[in-house]
């Protein structure tokens, strides 16, 4: 359960830089290639942001879509999975987008 | 245990030797972001032997950024990393990596190891998969050619770590509690425990896991990713991004083929599919059949070429 740990850095990355405010909403992207569940980090996030400014903020996930460019036939393409593979049958493929893990804004009071 | 928080020690990652010192105990990030209070930790033991006892606590943070943005916001003219909202709230624009602290320790853990010419390697794989067997038998047959040290990585016990000192090497334990995955953190304070000499090779044990280690850089040199032939050849497409992360897989247990199925050429294909480069070797660690492909990867690793080029020979060090 990585997300835990993941979550934890979330909270300290956010207190790093809101100090003692309180935070009252978190915007995420997190990207289907990234490794970590949304859903996780939602049920994660209530525990570790409990007794901290970040408690009862609301947690919002923009859930990007994993895209790569071909570099054989040049189409755009979305991403179903892990594999890397062009419907044109070409592994030679480039990951435009689905990789992100990013905290990008918080809302403080 | 800790009555604020109901942490225990036995909770939080423990680096310890095997003369049964315990260098840290460091409570988990979750514990450090609650809010601060006191520990005490009384020690019972004599201090008559020569070791530091650096019980570090990392809670307590009290970051009081006292930027002083006072801006007088007239129309118009909104900072745009602070933008008020029209309740009074304020907007903070972040655009921060989730994994920016690991990936900041691990790069300082890959110049400290850099400058010292040593040559880390993570190695992973699911429980049970023969690390351990793995690693004894390759310091045993690479005894008097390099200087190896180990640091073992488990929830608990030191059974691994016992299992390594019997060959007479350095080796540090760290226990990660409920913890299912080492960190750059952990491995900056193991490295400072281990204190590897320079031109060694290490190699780091993570925790038994194919899922969570995967995202966690350390600072390694190299990833190396251990499956057995009794998990199953669909390994590569249940776990991906352990496959994506790995420099090097090693199908491990190959005396066992003859009794399970198990498809070394579909599991390699599959492997390369998601990580077109990455080096396959069959081997097995209870027999030694194909060791050798093994200690020859360890041997041409590019960065023991650096380490060997880039520090004075020493006792101790590199022997070629």
């Amino acid at each position: 359960m990585h997300e835990l740990s993941i979550t934890q850095s979330l909270v300290e990355a956010v207190l790093d830089r809101t100090g003692g405010r309180s935070v009252t909403g978190v915007n995420l992207r997190i990207g289907p290639l990234s490794g970590v569940l949304p859903d996780a980090v939602r049920f994660c996030f209530d525990v570790v942001s409990a007794d901290t400014p970040l408690a009862g903020a609301t947690l919002t996930i923009d859930e990007s879509e994993g895209r790569a460019r071909c570099r054989s036939c040049r189409d755009e393409f979305v991403l179903e999975d892990m594999f890397l593979l062009c419907p044109c049958g070409s592994a030679d493929v480039e990951v435009v987008s689905g990789r992100e893990l990013l905290v990008t804004s918080v809302e403080v009071a | 245990m800790c009555a604020t928080c109901g942490c225990g020690d036995d909770a939080g990652t423990r680096i310890s030797d095997l003369d049964g010192t315990v260098h840290e105990i460091v409570h988990d990030t979750a514990h450090a972001a609650a809010a601060p209070h006191e520990h005490p930790h009384p020690h019972d033991h004599e201090h008559d032997h020569g070791h530091q006892h650096d019980h570090e606590h990392d809670h307590g943070h009290a970051h009081d950024h006292g930027h002083g943005h006072q801006h007088p916001q007239s129309p118009g003219t909104a900072d745009p990393g602070h933008s008020p909202a029209a309740d009074g709230r304020t907007l903070i624009s972040l655009e921060e990596n989730l994994l920016a602290k690991n990936d900041l320790l691990a790069s300082r853990n890959r110049g400290w190891l850099e400058g010292r010419g040593v040559q880390a390697f993570n190695v992973m794989s699911s429980p049970g998969a023969g690390k351990t067997t793995l690693l004894v038998r390759t310091i045993r047959e690479l005894a008097g050619e390099l200087e190896i040290g180990v640091i073992e990585g488990d929830q608990e016990t030191s059974l691994d770590a016992d299992r390594i000192r019997s060959t007479g090497r350095p080796v540090i334990q760290i226990n990660t509690g409920a913890g299912c995955h080492l960190d750059a953190g952990m491995l900056q304070r193991a490295l400072g425990a281990l204190d590897p000499v320079p031109g060694s090779t290490l190699f780091i044990e993570n925790v038994g896991n194919l899922v969570c280690p995967a995202l966690f850089d350390l600072g390694e040199s190299a990833r190396v990713v251990v499956i057995s032939v009794t998990e199953g050849d669909d390994k590569p497409q249940k776990y991906p991004h352990m496959f994506l992360a790995a420099d090097l897989v090693i199908i491990n247990k190959a005396d066992l083929l003859p009794y399970v199925e198990f498809d070394v050429e579909r599991c390699v294909r599959q492997a390369r599919l998601l990580n077109p480069g990455v080096d396959v070797l069959t081997l097995s660690a209870t027999t030694g059949d194909g060791m050798d492909g093994w200690l020859e990867w360890i041997r041409k690793n590019p960065h023991l070429a650096t380490a060997a080029a880039g520090s004075a020979p020493r006792s101790g060090g590199l022997r070629v």
